[in-house]
């Protein structure tokens, strides 16, 4: 087995934005991460593909604290996610450390998520002015900058029952970022929209790509787009990265048998 | 036409023990909403010890009878406390709101759990407190399910109000049964049939009174999910020329 090499970008004394090591994740007998070891570099952006129900997902709801690793640790931009340092000492984190250490990160679901009783606007307004004391003019006013960059501004009152799929992602992206997350976490974000719909959404990402300031995670089965804005391709399957490597490389001249054969089923369609 | 009605002597009675009665329900309404949801939210902690201590107060205020907790309250308490004068009022109301939380709490328990989970984990990835995200995004979203049984229960209350005239409060059930004891040495004898008519209308009458209440209550959360008033989307899209910053 090809062993992962996560540490293509790692030679440096550079920290990584995320540091995962030994982690393991099982759901009652069935493992999904499997001592896993991954650095993302800061401003780097790493594409995971994979089989579904691989734990492609699980990856990224560690991360957020959405789900608890079993064991290993995790560290964005340094700081361990899960445990406090005592001395030389790991111990498990209270709901306080792991709160401050979380602001580095954010998230973008399959299903958006919106909160359906708020606005677009408010939906966006939220977490600055309840997580970081922003005042209510401020935060709408960088709301509706982020409302422009995502192109709906038009829409700031909306609640999400009056918005299409597309404008729904579109919003959450412009939550997430609402209050500055260094790693941004996003899990198959356009594969819930109708296909006429993906194009907004994916545009929006590329812009995010393109100012290089976030760090960026994606789940995707774009692989047109993977292509694109990745910097590095990992191939995930049974709880381990089996493959890694430039997008050009992975997608265009898999190593791994699953890797092929997985790119196989995917571009059959 | 006189037949149906009482003379204003009696209908002055009525009328205090109306108060009363709306006294004791809005204590024990505003005692019992803030156990419900405080018991609510606690049924679905994380941690074991404040579920079962939640589970232990709701099955204990579900599972003991109403009116011996209000003989409890009044009259067994105040004498293990050594209280003197206990407000009757005050402890029939906290007997009746205990009651209600017990009920309450199982309501708001059942519609934090309608909400969808991923509502909670958008807001855990906003870095919300748990406190915000109950109260941000998990309650308002919980209120249309939790309001219309919360209005039925809030009319069990209102009907059980009647008991607190067991512990000599003069609720309406109580100077209803003064008058129809008393009927035969008053000068004008009333006629019982028209006076638990007058009763019943009365109690029916604050019932819808509270039932319209929950009905607007409703109204306005559900219109929350749709289209805000305020500042128009025109108005949002114009440049933002002249905003500093
Ligand atoms: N909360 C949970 N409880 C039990 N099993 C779970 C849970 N979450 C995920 N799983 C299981 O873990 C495995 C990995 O799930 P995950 O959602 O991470 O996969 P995925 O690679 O994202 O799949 P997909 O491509 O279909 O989204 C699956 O077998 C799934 O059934
Ligand atoms: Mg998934």
């Amino acid at each position: 087995m090809s062993a992962p090499e996560p540490q293509s970008t790692n030679d440096s004394a550079a920290t990584p934005a995320v540091r995962m090591r030994g982690v393991n994740k099982a759901f009652g007998d069935n493992v999904v991460l499997r001592e896993l070891d991954l650095d993302v570099a800061e401003g780097e952006r790493v594409v995971i593909i994979g089989p579904s129900g691989s734990g492609k997902t699980t990856i990224l709801r560690v991360c957020m604290t959405l789900e608890r690793p079993d064991s290993g640790t995790i560290e964005l931009e340094g700081q361990h996610l899960y445990h406090e340092k005592h001395g030389d000492k790991l111990k498990p984190a209270r709901e306080k450390h792991i709160r401050q250490v979380r602001s580095n990160a954010g998230m973008v679901f399959q299903h958006f998520n919106l909160f359906p009783h708020m606005s677009a606007l408010e939906n966006i307004t939220l977490a600055p002015m309840k997580t970081q004391g922003v005042s209510r003019d401020e935060a709408e006013e960088h709301g509706l900058e982020l409302l422009d960059k995502v192109g709906l501004r038009a829409h700031a009152n909306h609640t999400p029952g009056q918005l299409s799929g597309g404008q729904k992602q579109r919003v959450a992206i412009a939550r997430s970022l609402a209050t500055g997350p260094k790693v941004m976490l996003f899990d198959e974000v356009t594969s819930a929209l109708d296909p006429e719909l993906v194009g907004d959404v994916l545009s929006v990402l590329r812009d995010i790509a393109e100012e290089g300031e976030t760090t960026m995670m994606l789940v995707t089965h774009e692989m047109g787009f993977a292509r694109e804005v990745a910097d590095r391709v990992l191939m995930f399957d049974s709880g381990q990265i089996i493959e890694s490597g430039k997008p050009s490389d992975l997608l265009g001249d898999p190593q791994h048998e699953r890797t092929k054969s997985f790119l196989g089923a995917v571009f059959d369609h | 036409m006189n037949d149906f009605f009482l003379n204003s002597t009696q209908y002055e009675r009525l009328w205090d023990g109306t108060l009363v009665t709306l006294q004791v329900l809005a204590l024990s309404f505003m005692l019992g909403i803030v156990l419900s949801v405080g018991f609510g939210v606690a049924r679905l902690s994380e941690r074991v010890a404040v579920r079962a201590a939640a589970l232990v107060y709701v099955e204990v205020a579900r599972g003991i009878s109403s009116i011996v907790l209000l003989f409890w309250m009044a009259f067994a308490l105040p004498i293990l406390l050594g209280f003197d004068q206990p407000s009757r009022l005050l402890m029939g109301s906290v007997a009746l709101g205990l009651n209600m939380g017990g009920y309450g709490a199982e309501i708001v328990r059942g519609a934090i759990q309608s909400v969808p989970k991923g509502q909670t984990e958008a807001s855990i990835a906003l870095n919300l407190t748990p406190t915000q995200r109950i109260r941000h995004i998990v309650l308002p979203q919980a209120m249309p399910v939790i309001l219309p049984p919360m209005g039925n229960l809030t009319i069990e209350i209102l009907k059980g109000t009647a008991l607190v005239s067991l512990i000599g409060l003069s609720d309406l059930t109580f100077e209803v049964s003064k008058l129809r004891v008393n009927r035969t040495i008053s000068d004008d004898p009333v006629s019982i049939p028209i006076l638990f008519l007058n009763a019943l209308i009365i109690y029916f009458v604050l019932a819808q009174i509270i039932a319209l209440l929950f009905r607007l209550a409703e109204r306005r959360v559900n219109a929350g999910f749709e289209q805000r008033s305020g500042r128009t989307a025109v108005e949002l899209s114009a440049p933002t020329a002249g905003v500093t910053g």
